[in-house]
Protein backbone atom coordinates (compact mmCIF):
# COMPACT_ATOMS: atom_id res chain seq x y z
CA UNK A 1 0.00 0.00 0.00
CA UNK A 2 1.27 3.53 -1.06
CA UNK A 3 1.60 6.11 1.50
CA UNK A 4 -1.33 7.77 -0.08
CA UNK A 5 -3.54 4.88 -0.18
CA UNK A 6 -2.66 4.45 3.58
CA UNK A 7 -3.76 8.26 3.68
CA UNK A 8 -7.23 7.26 2.18
CA UNK A 9 -7.85 4.28 4.08
CA UNK A 10 -7.81 7.31 7.26
CA UNK A 11 -9.64 9.68 5.44
CA UNK A 12 -12.43 9.48 8.50
CA UNK A 13 -10.18 11.20 11.02
CA UNK A 14 -8.92 13.67 8.51
CA UNK A 15 -12.43 14.45 8.37
CA UNK A 16 -13.60 14.67 11.69
CA UNK A 17 -10.59 16.71 12.44
CA UNK A 18 -11.35 19.05 9.85
CA UNK A 19 -15.02 19.76 10.70
CA UNK A 20 -13.89 20.00 14.16
CA UNK A 21 -11.46 22.75 13.26
CA UNK A 22 -13.78 23.85 11.61
CA UNK A 23 -16.46 23.94 14.11
CA UNK A 24 -13.57 25.92 15.95
CA UNK A 25 -13.10 28.81 13.96
CA UNK A 26 -16.52 29.35 13.40
CA UNK A 27 -17.34 29.55 17.02
CA UNK A 28 -14.24 31.61 17.86
CA UNK A 29 -14.64 33.88 15.19
CA UNK A 30 -18.13 34.66 15.38
CA UNK A 31 -17.15 35.08 19.57
CA UNK A 32 -14.50 37.45 18.42
CA UNK A 33 -16.19 39.85 16.20
CA UNK A 34 -18.99 39.62 18.94
CA UNK A 35 -16.01 40.96 21.41
CA UNK A 36 -14.56 43.22 18.74
CA UNK A 37 -17.61 45.18 18.35
CA UNK A 38 -18.75 45.00 22.25
CA UNK A 39 -15.30 46.70 22.72
CA UNK A 40 -15.56 49.33 20.03
CA UNK A 41 -18.31 50.56 21.71
CA UNK A 42 -17.08 50.41 25.14
CA UNK A 43 -14.24 52.48 23.43
CA UNK A 44 -17.20 55.12 21.96
CA UNK A 45 -17.69 56.75 25.27
CA UNK A 46 -15.46 59.27 26.73
CA UNK A 47 -14.90 57.73 30.23
CA UNK A 48 -10.91 57.16 30.52
CA UNK A 49 -11.69 55.13 33.80
CA UNK A 50 -13.09 51.98 31.20
CA UNK A 51 -11.54 53.18 28.00
CA UNK A 52 -7.49 53.30 29.55
CA UNK A 53 -8.21 49.94 31.14
CA UNK A 54 -9.63 48.42 27.77
CA UNK A 55 -6.48 49.73 25.53
CA UNK A 56 -4.36 48.27 27.93
CA UNK A 57 -5.95 44.86 27.36
CA UNK A 58 -6.17 45.11 24.03
CA UNK A 59 -2.95 46.00 23.42
CA UNK A 60 -1.54 43.44 26.20
CA UNK A 61 -3.41 40.43 24.16
CA UNK A 62 -2.24 41.67 20.80
CA UNK A 63 1.58 41.85 22.33
CA UNK A 64 1.58 38.29 23.61
CA UNK A 65 2.14 35.21 21.25
CA UNK A 66 -1.02 33.28 20.86
CA UNK A 67 0.11 30.04 22.15
CA UNK A 68 0.71 31.27 25.32
CA UNK A 69 -2.58 32.70 25.55
CA UNK A 70 -4.04 28.92 24.87
CA UNK A 71 -1.70 27.58 27.29
CA UNK A 72 -2.62 30.43 29.91
CA UNK A 73 -6.33 29.45 29.90
CA UNK A 74 -5.39 25.32 29.81
CA UNK A 75 -2.75 24.89 31.98
CA UNK A 76 -2.78 28.45 34.29
CA UNK A 77 -6.42 28.71 35.35
CA UNK A 78 -7.35 25.61 37.07
CA UNK A 79 -5.05 27.56 39.85
CA UNK A 80 -7.82 29.89 39.93
CA UNK A 81 -10.31 26.72 40.45
CA UNK A 82 -11.76 27.58 36.66
CA UNK A 83 -11.48 24.41 34.73
CA UNK A 84 -11.86 24.60 30.93
CA UNK A 85 -11.48 21.50 28.61
CA UNK A 86 -9.22 21.59 26.24
CA UNK A 87 -11.94 22.59 23.48
CA UNK A 88 -13.58 25.39 25.35
CA UNK A 89 -9.95 27.09 26.32
CA UNK A 90 -8.98 26.80 22.62
CA UNK A 91 -12.10 28.17 21.68
CA UNK A 92 -12.10 31.09 24.29
CA UNK A 93 -8.47 31.87 23.27
CA UNK A 94 -9.22 32.31 20.02
CA UNK A 95 -11.99 34.34 20.56
CA UNK A 96 -10.54 36.66 23.33
CA UNK A 97 -7.08 36.98 20.92
CA UNK A 98 -8.35 37.61 17.80
CA UNK A 99 -11.52 39.85 19.10
CA UNK A 100 -8.73 42.44 20.62
CA UNK A 101 -7.43 42.28 17.28
CA UNK A 102 -10.69 42.90 15.53
CA UNK A 103 -11.37 45.70 18.33
CA UNK A 104 -7.81 47.27 16.95
CA UNK A 105 -8.73 47.08 13.59
CA UNK A 106 -12.39 48.91 13.93
CA UNK A 107 -10.68 51.29 16.52
CA UNK A 108 -7.99 52.40 13.87
CA UNK A 109 -11.49 52.84 11.67
CA UNK A 110 -13.77 54.79 14.00
CA UNK A 111 -10.71 57.36 14.93
CA UNK A 112 -11.15 58.51 10.71
CA UNK A 113 -15.08 58.09 10.65
CA UNK A 114 -16.40 61.32 9.49
CA UNK A 115 -17.79 63.62 12.46
CA UNK A 116 -20.47 65.23 10.69
CA UNK A 117 -22.12 61.99 10.34
CA UNK A 118 -22.71 61.68 14.16
CA UNK A 119 -23.27 64.97 14.42
CA UNK A 120 -26.18 64.21 11.30
CA UNK A 121 -27.58 61.58 13.82
CA UNK A 122 -27.53 63.67 16.64
CA UNK A 123 -29.43 66.38 15.33
CA UNK A 124 -32.12 63.53 14.13
CA UNK A 125 -32.29 62.82 17.91
CA UNK A 126 -30.43 59.31 17.60
CA UNK A 127 -28.95 58.13 20.85
CA UNK A 128 -25.54 56.40 21.44
CA UNK A 129 -26.29 52.69 21.00
CA UNK A 130 -28.77 53.04 18.02
CA UNK A 131 -25.99 55.67 16.56
CA UNK A 132 -23.65 53.26 17.27
CA UNK A 133 -25.48 49.75 16.00
CA UNK A 134 -27.23 51.41 12.99
CA UNK A 135 -24.73 54.12 11.85
CA UNK A 136 -21.41 53.87 12.98
CA UNK A 137 -20.68 50.18 12.82
CA UNK A 138 -22.01 49.16 9.95
CA UNK A 139 -20.16 51.53 7.80
CA UNK A 140 -16.55 50.57 9.69
CA UNK A 141 -17.32 46.86 9.18
CA UNK A 142 -17.73 47.67 5.65
CA UNK A 143 -15.05 50.00 5.23
CA UNK A 144 -12.40 47.27 7.39
CA UNK A 145 -13.34 44.61 4.84
CA UNK A 146 -9.84 43.70 3.80
CA UNK A 147 -8.19 44.12 7.03
CA UNK A 148 -11.09 41.57 8.68
CA UNK A 149 -10.37 38.67 5.87
CA UNK A 150 -7.02 38.88 6.66
CA UNK A 151 -7.83 38.41 10.14
CA UNK A 152 -9.59 35.56 9.82
CA UNK A 153 -7.16 33.55 7.90
CA UNK A 154 -4.73 34.61 10.68
CA UNK A 155 -7.16 32.99 12.93
CA UNK A 156 -7.90 29.95 10.99
CA UNK A 157 -4.16 29.08 11.17
CA UNK A 158 -3.95 29.88 14.71
CA UNK A 159 -6.35 26.83 15.55
CA UNK A 160 -3.47 24.83 14.81
CA UNK A 161 -1.62 25.76 17.66
CA UNK A 162 -4.56 23.96 19.61
CA UNK A 163 -2.92 20.64 18.90
CA UNK A 164 -0.71 21.46 21.35
CA UNK A 165 -2.99 21.81 24.22
CA UNK A 166 -4.66 17.83 22.62
CA UNK A 167 -7.53 19.66 21.00
CA UNK A 168 -8.37 17.04 18.31
CA UNK A 169 -8.35 19.15 15.37
CA UNK A 170 -7.36 19.02 11.73
CA UNK A 171 -3.45 19.49 12.57
CA UNK A 172 -3.80 17.20 15.05
CA UNK A 173 -4.73 14.55 13.05
CA UNK A 174 -2.15 14.84 10.88
CA UNK A 175 -0.29 14.88 13.30
CA UNK A 176 -1.13 11.34 14.48
CA UNK A 177 -1.14 9.74 11.21
CA UNK A 178 2.66 10.88 10.77
CA UNK A 179 3.10 9.45 13.82
CA UNK A 180 1.10 6.23 13.57
CA UNK A 181 2.21 5.24 9.55
CA UNK A 182 5.69 7.44 9.62
CA UNK A 183 4.28 9.79 7.12
CA UNK A 184 4.58 12.83 7.81
CA UNK A 185 5.48 14.65 4.08
CA UNK A 186 2.04 13.06 3.01
CA UNK A 187 -0.02 13.60 6.00
CA UNK A 188 0.81 17.52 6.44
CA UNK A 189 0.81 18.38 2.54
CA UNK A 190 -2.85 16.99 2.83
CA UNK A 191 -3.68 19.19 5.80
CA UNK A 192 -1.82 22.59 3.65
CA UNK A 193 -4.44 21.35 1.28
CA UNK A 194 -7.47 21.68 3.77
CA UNK A 195 -6.20 25.31 4.82
CA UNK A 196 -5.29 26.25 1.60
CA UNK A 197 -9.06 25.38 0.39
CA UNK A 198 -10.76 27.03 3.29
CA UNK A 199 -8.61 30.43 3.34
CA UNK A 200 -9.39 30.17 -1.05
CA UNK A 201 -13.43 29.65 0.11
CA UNK A 202 -13.34 32.93 1.99
CA UNK A 203 -11.03 35.09 0.61
CA UNK A 204 -13.44 34.59 -2.19
CA UNK A 205 -16.46 35.19 -0.30
CA UNK A 206 -14.87 38.71 1.71
CA UNK A 207 -14.36 39.63 -1.81
CA UNK A 208 -17.53 38.85 -2.87
CA UNK A 209 -18.56 41.12 0.43
CA UNK A 210 -17.12 44.01 -1.36
CA UNK A 211 -19.38 44.35 -4.11
CA UNK A 212 -22.31 45.50 -1.48
CA UNK A 213 -20.12 47.73 -0.04
CA UNK A 214 -18.74 49.12 -3.56
CA UNK A 215 -21.87 49.93 -4.62
CA UNK A 216 -22.29 52.47 -1.43
CA UNK A 217 -19.04 53.92 -2.18
CA UNK A 218 -16.88 52.41 0.25
CA UNK A 219 -14.49 50.56 -2.03
CA UNK A 220 -13.79 49.71 -5.25
CA UNK A 221 -13.84 45.94 -6.31
CA UNK B 1 -58.28 78.44 9.18
CA UNK B 2 -56.70 81.40 8.95
CA UNK B 3 -60.57 83.33 8.03
CA UNK B 4 -61.77 81.80 11.06
CA UNK B 5 -59.69 83.36 12.94
CA UNK B 6 -60.08 86.73 12.19
CA UNK B 7 -64.22 86.70 11.77
CA UNK B 8 -63.90 85.53 15.39
CA UNK B 9 -60.67 87.43 16.46
CA UNK B 10 -63.30 90.11 18.21
CA UNK B 11 -65.70 87.71 20.06
CA UNK B 12 -63.41 85.79 21.39
CA UNK B 13 -60.20 87.94 22.24
CA UNK B 14 -60.36 87.69 26.51
CA UNK B 15 -61.35 83.95 26.27
CA UNK B 16 -58.89 82.93 24.17
CA UNK B 17 -56.17 85.69 23.76
CA UNK B 18 -53.67 83.37 22.03
CA UNK B 19 -56.06 83.03 18.99
CA UNK B 20 -55.54 86.37 18.03
CA UNK B 21 -51.83 86.64 19.26
CA UNK B 22 -48.83 86.96 16.50
CA UNK B 23 -47.59 83.45 16.04
CA UNK B 24 -46.44 81.76 18.89
CA UNK B 25 -42.31 81.56 19.17
CA UNK B 26 -40.94 78.47 17.74
CA UNK B 27 -37.42 79.59 18.73
CA UNK B 28 -36.38 82.09 21.87
CA UNK B 29 -32.43 82.38 22.65
CA UNK B 30 -31.78 84.40 25.77
CA UNK B 31 -28.15 85.79 26.92
CA UNK B 32 -26.24 82.97 24.89
CA UNK B 33 -22.55 83.07 25.29
CA UNK B 34 -19.89 80.45 24.37
CA UNK B 35 -16.12 81.10 24.13
CA UNK B 36 -13.92 78.53 22.26
CA UNK B 37 -10.64 78.28 24.43
CA UNK B 38 -11.44 81.91 25.69
CA UNK B 39 -11.91 83.12 22.86
CA UNK B 40 -15.86 84.64 22.87
CA UNK B 41 -17.53 83.14 19.75
CA UNK B 42 -21.35 84.41 20.91
CA UNK B 43 -22.05 87.15 23.25
CA UNK B 44 -25.53 87.90 24.96
CA UNK B 45 -27.61 87.10 21.98
CA UNK B 46 -30.72 87.13 21.86
CA UNK B 47 -33.11 86.09 19.44
CA UNK B 48 -36.96 84.85 19.00
CA UNK B 49 -37.99 83.31 15.94
CA UNK B 50 -42.09 82.98 15.45
CA UNK B 51 -43.52 79.42 13.89
CA UNK B 52 -43.94 80.31 10.31
CA UNK B 53 -41.28 82.88 10.15
CA UNK B 54 -37.74 82.64 7.91
CA UNK B 55 -34.78 84.51 9.84
CA UNK B 56 -31.23 84.33 7.47
CA UNK B 57 -28.44 84.70 9.85
CA UNK B 58 -25.43 86.81 7.79
CA UNK B 59 -21.67 88.17 9.04
CA UNK B 60 -18.80 87.41 7.89
CA UNK B 61 -16.69 83.89 8.56
CA UNK B 62 -15.64 83.89 12.44
CA UNK B 63 -18.70 85.94 13.31
CA UNK B 64 -20.16 82.81 15.26
CA UNK B 65 -23.34 82.25 12.94
CA UNK B 66 -22.35 78.60 12.83
CA UNK B 67 -22.01 78.36 16.29
CA UNK B 68 -25.07 80.34 16.99
CA UNK B 69 -27.46 77.67 14.66
CA UNK B 70 -25.83 74.25 16.52
CA UNK B 71 -26.32 75.75 19.89
CA UNK B 72 -30.50 75.81 19.17
CA UNK B 73 -30.01 71.77 18.71
CA UNK B 74 -27.53 71.47 21.44
CA UNK B 75 -24.37 70.66 19.44
CA UNK B 76 -22.73 72.93 20.83
CA UNK B 77 -23.11 73.69 24.35
CA UNK B 78 -23.12 77.37 25.20
CA UNK B 79 -21.69 78.15 28.36
CA UNK B 80 -24.83 80.39 29.58
CA UNK B 81 -28.11 81.53 28.33
CA UNK B 82 -30.93 79.41 27.26
CA UNK B 83 -32.58 78.21 24.53
CA UNK B 84 -36.15 77.27 23.99
CA UNK B 85 -37.91 75.08 21.49
CA UNK B 86 -41.37 75.28 21.13
CA UNK B 87 -41.60 76.31 25.18
CA UNK B 88 -39.18 73.59 25.82
CA UNK B 89 -35.89 74.57 26.91
CA UNK B 90 -33.21 72.16 25.43
CA UNK B 91 -30.00 71.00 27.61
CA UNK B 92 -31.09 71.86 30.92
CA UNK B 93 -33.49 70.51 32.77
CA UNK B 94 -36.16 72.03 35.30
CA UNK B 95 -33.19 71.44 38.11
CA UNK B 96 -30.80 73.18 36.47
CA UNK B 97 -28.97 70.02 35.53
CA UNK B 98 -27.78 69.20 32.12
CA UNK B 99 -30.17 67.05 30.68
CA UNK B 100 -30.45 63.33 30.80
CA UNK B 101 -29.44 62.17 26.82
CA UNK B 102 -32.51 60.55 26.24
CA UNK B 103 -34.60 63.84 27.12
CA UNK B 104 -32.17 65.86 25.39
CA UNK B 105 -32.62 63.48 21.95
CA UNK B 106 -36.17 63.64 22.09
CA UNK B 107 -35.74 68.02 22.70
CA UNK B 108 -33.35 67.71 19.26
CA UNK B 109 -35.74 65.60 17.55
CA UNK B 110 -38.23 68.83 17.57
CA UNK B 111 -35.38 70.69 15.07
CA UNK B 112 -34.13 69.45 11.80
CA UNK B 113 -30.68 70.69 10.86
CA UNK B 114 -28.99 70.61 7.35
CA UNK B 115 -25.29 70.77 6.82
CA UNK B 116 -22.82 72.31 4.75
CA UNK B 117 -21.42 69.48 3.97
CA UNK B 118 -24.28 67.17 4.00
CA UNK B 119 -23.74 64.43 6.43
CA UNK B 120 -25.86 61.59 4.84
CA UNK B 121 -25.27 58.36 5.70
CA UNK B 122 -23.21 56.33 3.03
CA UNK B 123 -24.17 52.96 3.54
CA UNK B 124 -28.28 53.46 3.15
CA UNK B 125 -29.76 54.52 -0.06
CA UNK B 126 -31.61 57.72 -0.46
CA UNK B 127 -34.91 56.46 0.82
CA UNK B 128 -33.45 54.69 3.71
CA UNK B 129 -31.68 58.12 4.75
CA UNK B 130 -34.72 59.65 4.78
CA UNK B 131 -36.96 56.78 6.62
CA UNK B 132 -34.21 56.04 9.51
CA UNK B 133 -34.75 58.69 12.16
CA UNK B 134 -38.53 58.22 11.82
CA UNK B 135 -38.29 54.81 12.40
CA UNK B 136 -35.27 54.29 14.41
CA UNK B 137 -35.95 57.42 16.30
CA UNK B 138 -39.81 58.37 16.24
CA UNK B 139 -40.75 54.99 15.86
CA UNK B 140 -42.98 54.80 12.98
CA UNK B 141 -43.62 51.90 11.29
CA UNK B 142 -41.49 51.03 7.74
CA UNK B 143 -45.06 51.73 5.68
CA UNK B 144 -45.85 54.53 7.23
CA UNK B 145 -42.10 56.14 7.03
CA UNK B 146 -41.74 55.69 3.69
CA UNK B 147 -45.00 56.32 2.43
CA UNK B 148 -43.96 60.03 4.11
CA UNK B 149 -40.21 59.49 2.46
CA UNK B 150 -41.48 59.52 -0.93
CA UNK B 151 -43.48 62.58 -0.62
CA UNK B 152 -40.69 64.52 0.93
CA UNK B 153 -38.68 62.88 -2.03
CA UNK B 154 -41.49 64.13 -4.34
CA UNK B 155 -40.97 67.41 -2.68
CA UNK B 156 -37.28 68.06 -3.36
CA UNK B 157 -37.25 67.03 -6.54
CA UNK B 158 -35.58 63.33 -5.73
CA UNK B 159 -38.09 60.67 -6.30
CA UNK B 160 -36.05 59.46 -9.09
CA UNK B 161 -33.47 58.53 -6.94
CA UNK B 162 -35.10 56.90 -4.04
CA UNK B 163 -32.69 53.74 -4.64
CA UNK B 164 -29.13 55.73 -5.24
CA UNK B 165 -26.41 55.55 -2.89
CA UNK B 166 -25.45 58.77 -1.45
CA UNK B 167 -22.35 58.51 -3.06
CA UNK B 168 -23.37 58.09 -6.90
CA UNK B 169 -24.98 61.94 -6.26
CA UNK B 170 -24.02 65.07 -7.10
CA UNK B 171 -23.56 68.30 -4.10
CA UNK B 172 -26.83 69.38 -5.06
CA UNK B 173 -28.59 66.42 -4.67
CA UNK B 174 -27.21 64.84 -1.66
CA UNK B 175 -28.03 68.05 0.00
CA UNK B 176 -31.51 68.11 -1.18
CA UNK B 177 -32.16 64.44 0.26
CA UNK B 178 -30.62 65.84 3.57
CA UNK B 179 -33.36 68.69 3.56
CA UNK B 180 -36.02 65.73 3.03
CA UNK B 181 -34.29 63.82 5.46
CA UNK B 182 -34.63 66.39 8.41
CA UNK B 183 -37.96 67.08 7.10
CA UNK B 184 -39.01 63.44 7.59
CA UNK B 185 -38.30 64.60 11.52
CA UNK B 186 -41.30 66.84 11.39
CA UNK B 187 -39.47 69.35 13.34
CA UNK B 188 -41.09 72.25 14.41
CA UNK B 189 -38.00 74.51 13.12
CA UNK B 190 -35.43 73.50 10.42
CA UNK B 191 -31.94 74.79 10.81
CA UNK B 192 -29.32 75.39 7.71
CA UNK B 193 -26.22 76.04 8.37
CA UNK B 194 -24.34 76.84 5.19
CA UNK B 195 -26.52 74.73 3.03
CA UNK B 196 -25.06 76.02 -0.40
CA UNK B 197 -21.37 76.50 0.57
CA UNK B 198 -19.74 73.11 0.05
CA UNK B 199 -21.34 73.08 -3.52
CA UNK B 200 -20.50 74.20 -7.12
CA UNK B 201 -21.61 77.53 -8.12
CA UNK B 202 -24.63 76.07 -10.83
CA UNK B 203 -26.12 73.48 -8.28
CA UNK B 204 -26.36 76.35 -5.62
CA UNK B 205 -30.20 77.11 -7.24
CA UNK B 206 -31.60 74.00 -7.03
CA UNK B 207 -30.91 73.89 -3.28
CA UNK B 208 -31.79 77.71 -2.83
CA UNK B 209 -35.18 76.85 -4.68
CA UNK B 210 -36.11 73.80 -2.42
CA UNK B 211 -35.81 76.06 0.19
CA UNK B 212 -37.74 79.05 -1.09
CA UNK B 213 -40.69 76.71 -1.52
CA UNK B 214 -40.36 75.54 2.16
CA UNK B 215 -40.56 79.24 3.20
CA UNK B 216 -43.56 79.34 0.79
CA UNK B 217 -45.39 76.51 2.71
CA UNK B 218 -45.05 78.03 6.42
CA UNK B 219 -42.28 76.87 7.43
CA UNK B 220 -39.94 78.59 10.29
CA UNK B 221 -36.43 78.07 9.39
CA UNK B 222 -33.23 79.66 10.42
CA UNK B 223 -31.08 79.81 7.59
CA UNK B 224 -26.99 80.74 8.01
CA UNK B 225 -26.16 81.73 4.79
CA UNK B 226 -23.63 84.04 2.04
CA UNK B 227 -26.76 83.95 -0.26
CA UNK B 228 -27.85 88.19 0.53
CA UNK B 229 -30.02 87.83 -2.85
CA UNK B 230 -31.46 84.31 -1.36
CA UNK B 231 -31.52 86.32 2.17
CA UNK B 232 -33.30 88.88 0.69
CA UNK B 233 -35.89 87.38 -1.55
CA UNK B 234 -37.21 84.91 1.38
CA UNK B 235 -36.69 85.91 5.20
CA UNK B 236 -38.82 87.47 7.48
CA UNK B 237 -36.19 88.93 9.61
CA UNK B 238 -32.61 89.36 8.84
CA UNK B 239 -29.77 89.24 11.88
CA UNK B 240 -26.67 90.30 11.43
CA UNK B 241 -23.45 88.90 13.59
CA UNK B 242 -20.33 90.70 14.22
CA UNK B 243 -18.01 88.83 16.16
CA UNK B 244 -20.45 87.20 18.58
CA UNK B 245 -22.18 90.21 18.77
CA UNK B 246 -26.16 90.87 17.04
CA UNK B 247 -25.62 94.24 15.77
CA UNK B 248 -28.77 94.12 13.64
CA UNK B 249 -32.00 92.86 12.91
CA UNK B 250 -34.13 93.72 10.55
CA UNK B 251 -36.56 92.78 7.71
CA UNK B 252 -35.18 92.56 4.64
CA UNK B 253 -36.07 95.46 3.13
CA UNK B 254 -34.60 97.86 6.03
CA UNK B 255 -32.02 95.63 6.31
CA UNK B 256 -30.77 95.73 2.68
CA UNK B 257 -31.58 99.20 1.90
CA UNK B 258 -31.21 101.15 5.26
CA UNK B 259 -29.02 99.70 7.36
CA UNK B 260 -28.91 101.39 10.44
CA UNK B 261 -24.97 100.35 11.25
CA UNK B 262 -21.83 101.18 9.43
CA UNK B 263 -20.82 97.31 10.28
CA UNK B 264 -23.61 95.94 7.85
CA UNK B 265 -22.66 98.98 5.19
CA UNK B 266 -19.40 98.35 4.66
CA UNK B 267 -20.23 94.29 4.99
CA UNK B 268 -23.03 94.81 2.14
CA UNK B 269 -20.93 97.38 -0.07
CA UNK B 270 -17.93 94.23 -0.11
CA UNK B 271 -21.05 91.69 -1.18
CA UNK B 272 -21.98 93.45 -4.16
CA UNK B 273 -18.71 94.81 -5.59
Amino acid sequence: MSNWEILWSARDQFWSGFFSTMEIFGLSISAAFAIGCGMLYLLEGSRPRLTVPLRVFIDGMRMLPFLILAYLLYYGLPAFDIRLDAWWSGVGALAVYHGCYFAEIFRGARLTFPPGQVEAAKAHGFTKGKMFFRLILPQIVMQTRPLLGNQLIYALKDTAFLVIITVQELTAAANSLSGTYFIPTEAFIVVIGFYWAVSVVMEIIIKQCGRFSAKRGFDHV
Amino acid sequence: MFEKSTSESVRSEQTTPERTAPARTAVSIRHLSKSFDGVEVLRDVDLEVREGDVVTILGSSGSGKSTLLRCINWLERPDSGSIHIGGQRIGVNDAGRPMPVRELARVRARTGMVFQSFNLWPHLNVLHNVTEAPIHVLGKSKAEAETHARELLEKVGMSAKADAYPSTLSGGQKQRVAIARALAMQPEVMLFDEPTSALDPELVGEVLAVIRDLSAEGYTMIVVTHEMAFSRAVSDKVVFLDKGLIIEQADPETFFTNPSTERVRKFLEREES
